[in-house]
C-alpha cells in the first residue's frame, strides 16, 4: 500500500519525515503556550481565557461555545498577533546577535527530537521496532550535548540585548544550566550500566531501555522510575531547571528581572523563544518517559506487545504495524502531555527559589547525591549481574 | 558525497579557528571557537567517532565554551583592549610557534602514517565496547594520569577561590 513511498530518494525521504515531526512538534509547543495559560487559570479558580471564537464557529450550538470556553483560538489569535505586529529592533542592540539568538534557540530543541524514538511497532516475528528518525547508538549523549548548546540562545540574547536586565538573566543561565547539567548527566548513568548487562551489545540508545522496561516477571515489568527512583528524582529536578520552569525560573524570573533575556524581544522574535523553550519541555519530557516511565507500554507490568496481543483477539486489525504505531505514537504522546501538565502543575505549586538557592542546590545537594546514588547502583548491579 | 562533506567541515574548522585569533571582540572570537568546535565535531562524525563527536560537544561546545562567554560577558571585555607584545609574550609566541612548525615539519617530511591501523582505529571509535575496553585496557594509565592531573587542578581552583576568614576583605 506505501511501496510508492520506498521508491522516494532516501535524502527527500529523510527530509519530509523530519518535517512531518517538526509539523507535530511544533503546534503543540504553541498550544502549550495556551494550555498554561488554562491550567494556570484551573488552578487558580478562574475562567482563564475564553474569549476569542471564530464567527462561524460560534454557530454551532453546544460545540462552538465548548470551543470557546476552552480557549482554543486563543492560540490561532496569539500566533496571528505575533506574526502581524511590527517586529521593532531596539537601536541600542548588537544587531546580528540580536537576530541570531532566537534562531539558535529554536535549532537545538528541535535538533534533539531527531534521536528521540517516539513509538514502535511489532515486525513479522512479533520484535519490538522502534520509530525515530534517527536511531543512533548513542542517544542520550546526543540528546544532552545538543539541548546543552541551547544556553547560547539565552547567553547571545542577553548580550546583545545590552541592557541590565537581559544581561544578569543571561549570566544567570550559563551558569545555572552548567551546574544541572552533571547531575543530569550522572543521575542516567546507573539505568545504561543496568541495561547494558554483560555480554551485550553495548548501547546508548533509547530503544533497549525501553526493551528493559518492557519484559515479564514483576522486575522485569517494573519501569524504573520505580526501580531508581532517585535517579528520576535527581533527573526531574535537573530538567526542570534546564528547561528554566520554575521552581528554578531565576532566568526569567519577571518580578526581579523583568523578562530576562527576552525583555527586549518582541513579535515573533518573542514568539520563537517560547516555542523553543516548549519544544526543550516537549523533548525533556518524552526523554524522561522513555528511561523512568516505560516509553511506549501503556501500564507498568503491562507492555505494548501485550497490548497489541489482547486486542488482536477482538480484532486482528489491531496486529497491523500501522495500528500498532498509532497506538504506540498516541500512547507515548499522552504520557508526555501528561508530564508537561505536570511541569504547569509543579509551576503553581512551588515557589521560585532564590538563585544563591538554585546554586546551593545544584551543587551542594544535587551533585553528591546522584554521585552517592551513582555508586550505589553501580555495586548493587555489579552484584546481581555478576 | 564523504569528500564534500569532509572539504566543508575541514574549511569551517580552519577558517573558524583563524576567526578566533584575528577576531578583535571577544563575543566574536568565542562563537567563532563554538563553530570550530563544530567543525571538528564534523570531522569526527565523518571518521565514525560518534562518541568522540558528542562528547566534544557536550564538553567543549556546552559547558567550556558557554564558561568561556560567561566571564567574557562578567568581567566586561568589549574587544577595545589589545593585548601588546611585551618582550616574554613575544618569547613565548615564537617557541610556540617553533615547536609547531617543528611538530609539522616532522610529520611531512619524517613520519608516516600506517594506513591499517588507521582503519582499525575507525571501527574502534564507532562501537562502544570495544572504546571502553580500550580505555580501561591500552590507554588505563593516561585516563588515570589526566584524571589526577583535573583532580589537582580542581584542588587548586578550591583553594584559589576560597575566601579566608581571617584575610582582610579584597578591595
Amino acid at each position: 500500500m506505501f511501496d510508492f513511498y520506498f521508491e522516494i530518494p532516501l535524502v527527500i525521504r529523510l527530509f519530509l519525515q523530519g518535517l512531518a515531526v517538526i509539523m507535530v512538534i511544533f503546534p503543540i509547543a504553541g498550544a502549550c503556550s495556551m494550555a498554561e495559560r488554562k491550567v494556570a487559570a484551573w488552578i487558580q479558580d478562574r475562567p482563564g481565557p475564553n474569549r476569542a471564537v471564530v464567527p462561524w464557529v460560534a454557530w454551532i450550538p453546544f460545540l462552538g461555545t465548548f470551543l470557546q470556553r476552552l480557549g482554543i483560538f486563543h492560540v490561532m489569535a496569539d500566533g496571528g498577533k505575533m506574526l502581524f505586529k511590527e517586529d521593532s529592533l531596539p537601536g541600542h542592540v548588537n544587531k546580528f546577535y540580536f537576530v541570531l539568538a532566537p534562531i539558535v534557540a529554536m535549532i537545538p530543541a528541535l535538533t534533539t527530537v531527531v534521536v528521540v524514538p517516539f513509538g514502535a511497532y511489532l515486525d513479522a516475528a512479533g520484535k519490538i521496532i522502534p520509530i525515530g528518525l534517527a536511531p543512533l547508538d548513542i542517544g542520550i549523549l546526543a540528546v544532552f550535548a545538543v539541548s546543552s548548546l541551547g544556553v547560547y540562545s539565552m547567553i547571545l540574547a542577553g548580550w546583545a540585548s545590552n541592557s541590565k536586565y537581559p544581561f544578569l538573566g543571561s549570566v544567570r543561565a550559563s551558569a545555572q544550566l552548567i551546574s544541572y547539567e552533571l547531575s543530569m548527566a550522572l543521575s542516567v548513568l546507573p539505568i545504561f550500566l543496568w541495561v547494558n548487562a554483560p555480554g551485550m551489545e553495548a548501547t546508548m540508545g533509547f530503544g533497549r531501555v525501553v526493551e528493559f522496561q518492557s519484559q515479564p516477571g514483576f522486575f522485569g515489568g517494573m519501569w524504573f522510575g520505580f526501580l531508581m527512583p532517585l535517579s528520576a528524582f535527581i533527573f526531574l529536578v535537573a530538567l526542570f531547571a534546564e528547561t528554566n520552569r520554575q521552581p528554578f525560573d531565576t532566568v526569567e524570573s519577571e518580578s526581579d528581572l523583568v523578562g530576562s533575556f527576552h525583555t527586549e524581544y518582541g513579535a515573533f522574535k518573542w514568539g520563537l523563544f517560547f516555542v523553543a523553550e516548549y519544544s526543550h519541555m516537549i523533548v525533556g519530557s518524552g526523554v524522561f518517559m522513555l528511561l523512568f516511565g516505560g516509553g511506549w507500554n501503556p501500564l507498568p507490568w503491562v507492555p505494548l506487545a501485550d497490548l497489541v496481543g489482547w486486542l488482536t483477539q477482538i480484532t486482528p486489525l489491531a496486529s497491523h504495524p500501522l495500528f500498532v504505531g498509532v497506538l504506540s505514537i498516541s500512547i507515548f504522546l499522552g504520557k508526555v502531555l501528561a508530564m508537561i501538565f505536570f511541569f504547569m502543575w509543579v509551576r503553581w505549586t512551588l515557589p521560585r527559589f532564590r538563585y544563591d538557592q538554585v546554586m546551593k542546590i545544584g551543587w551542594q545537594r544535587l551533585l553528591p547525591l546522584s554521585i552517592a546514588n551513582l555508586l550505589f547502583y553501580a555495586i548493587a548491579i555489579a552484584f546481581i549481574q555478576k | 558525497m564523504a569528500s564534500i562533506l569532509f572539504l566543508l567541515f575541514s574549511a569551517l574548522t580552519v577558517l573558524c579557528a583563524v576567526g578566533v585569533v584575528v577576531n578583535k571582540n571577544a563575543v566574536n572570537a568565542a562563537g567563532c571557537l563554538l563553530l570550530c568546535l563544530v567543525g571538528v565535531a564534523g570531522l569526527f562524525v565523518q571518521l565514525d567517532a560518534y562518541l568522540l563527536a558528542f562528547i566534544l560537544l557536550l564538553v567543549y561546545a556546552g559547558a567550556v565554551v558557554a564558561l568561556f562567554l560567561f566571564i567574557i560577558m562578567l568581567l566586561g571585555v568589549q574587544g577595545r583592549q589589545s593585548f601588546g607584545f611585551s618582550g616574554i609574550t613575544t618569547f613565548a609566541g615564537l617557541m610556540a610557534f617553533a615547536l609547531l612548525l617543528t611538530g609539522l615539519g616532522t610529520i611531512a617530511f619524517k613520519g608516516h602514517l600506517d594506513a591499517p591501523r588507521l582503519n582499525r582505529l575507525a571501527a574502534e571509535g564507532a562501537n562502544l565496547k570495544s572504546y571502553a575496553q580500550q580505555l580501561f585496557t591500552t590507554y588505563l594509565l593516561p585516563v588515570q594520569i589526566i584524571g589526577f592531573l583535573l583532580l589537582i587542578a580542581m584542588l587548586g581552583v578550591i583553594v584559589l577561590s576560597k575566601k579566608h576568614a581571617t584575610e582582610e576583605p579584597a578591595k
